[in-house]
Order: C-alpha cells, then sequence, then structure tokens
C-alpha cells in the first residue's frame, strides 16, 4: 500500500458524511499529500470516484477487504 | 462572473424526512465545490428553526416502510406520529445517517446561503427570532437573482 500523509475514519457513517469528512480533511493537507480514507458505505466507492472527478484530487486507489473500503486521495 | 457552478435548491417540506434532501444536496454540493442556495418557503422554513422538531408520518404517506403493517385509522392515533418519529430517528443513528441539525451545520459551515421567504414568515406570524441567525430574508425575486444563474435548480 502506498504512503499516506493523513487517515480518515469514516466507518459507520453513511451518505453523505464520508465525502463532507474527506472534503474537511483534505482542507488541512497540503498539495499533493495523501489522504486515506476507510468507510464501509457501500455507496462511497462510487461517490469517492466521482468525488475525486469533480474535485480535480486523484483517486489513487479504491480498495475493498472484510466489509471496509480504503480510498487513497491525493491533494490536487 | 465566476466559473463556480452553482446549484439553486427551494425547500418547501417540513418533515422529518423531507428535510433530508436539500441538506444533503447543498452539502453535498458544497463540498463539490458548487455555490449553493436554498430557498426556504412555506413549511419548508420549520427546518431553519433554531430547536428544530421535525416529525415523519406515515399519513397519506402509503410507500413509508413500516416495521409492521398498522391500519390506516391506527396510524391516526395521537401517540403514533411522535412513536413513529422516535423510531426513524433510532433507525438513523443506527445506520450511521446524520441528524438534520449536523448536516445543517455542516451546509452553514460549507458557506450553503440560506434565504427565507418573507411572505411566509408574515404569513404565519413567525418570530424571526425563532430561526437561526446565519439566514437571510427576501422573496421570489431574490430567489431568481441566483436561480437565473445557476446550473441545477431543485424544487424539493
Amino acid at each position: 500500500m502506498a504512503d499516506f500523509d493523513q487517515e480518515l475514519d469514516a466507518t459507520g457513517l453513511n451518505c453523505p458524511l464520508p465525502i463532507l469528512r474527506a472534503k474537511k480533511a483534505l482542507a488541512t493537507i497540503e498539495s499533493s499529500q495523501v489522504l486515506r480514507i476507510i468507510a464501509t458505505d457501500p455507496g462511497s466507492v462510487k461517490d469517492f470516484d466521482a468525488f475525486a472527478k469533480q474535485t480535480g484530487n486523484t483517486l489513487m486507489e479504491s480498495t475493498e477487504g472484510d466489509g471496509k473500503y480504503y480510498f487513497l486521495i491525493k491533494k490536487k | 462572473m465566476s466559473d463556480e457552478k452553482k446549484l439553486a435548491i427551494i425547500a418547501t417540506k417540513g418533515s422529518l424526512d423531507w428535510a433530508y434532501p436539500p441538506f444533503i444536496l447543498a452539502s453535498t454540493a458544497a463540498a463539490l465545490g458548487y455555490e449553493t442556495q436554498i430557498f426556504f418557503t412555506f413549511y419548508g422554513l420549520q427546518l431553519l428553526r433554531k430547536n428544530l422538531n421535525l416529525q415523519v408520518t406515515s399519513l397519506g404517506n402509503p410507500a413509508m416502510p413500516m416495521p409492521m403493517p398498522v391500519p390506516v385509522f391506527m396510524q391516526a392515533m395521537p401517540f403514533m406520529q411522535g412513536m413513529m418519529t422516535t423510531m426513524m430517528k433510532a433507525k438513523m443513528k443506527k445506520k450511521g445517517v446524520a441528524s438534520i441539525e449536523e448536516l445543517r451545520d455542516l451546509s452553514i459551515e460549507a458557506e450553503v446561503k440560506m434565504v427565507a421567504c418573507q411572505m411566509t414568515v408574515d404569513l404565519f406570524e413567525f418570530s424571526t427570532k425563532e430561526f437561526i441567525d446565519e439566514i437571510e430574508y427576501g422573496g421570489a425575486a431574490t430567489f431568481f437573482e441566483f436561480a437565473g444563474e445557476s446550473d441545477i435548480c431543485l424544487y424539493i
């Protein structure tokens, strides 16, 4: 797994909270730093893809395991 | 003119279930970089109260999922609305769905502009002291000033 600079635990949260928390977390890191997000909302897979496309941040990785979803987003 | 996308929403409903779409969409749009405005009119004004007391009912709403079948005349009993509201809130909490208070706070924090319909305030003789401070008051023309420039306009 790639390195990351900050981690956001969004497990147990439902739409749209993982996205809103991620947006806030991204505001606290520098450009080209990486945020790792852990979520349990199955909808977050498509949502983080759409979030990244619309905000210009890069979704580097989107993986699944043990009912959890892991995302790596690089801030633009 | 800014090249930011714009979302305009009219919120007309004041029940717990219908409080969700405007705040979910507004807060998410703001997170995606949209400049967002919500115009609250008629029962939608209930969503701007400092102390929210939003309720949900299955009356007139046959699509609402119920844990067990309840005849309509029973649904009209005085205690039923309170019970359904309590059950709905408990279910939402269990499923990690945000409260309306939380989504409203997040929307305000994300600079979603909220406009209350002055005519409705006068019509129902609401006191503006009952509403949160972060709002403006205006009419239909105020709404169109923003909506006319919007990319998406929703009536909820």
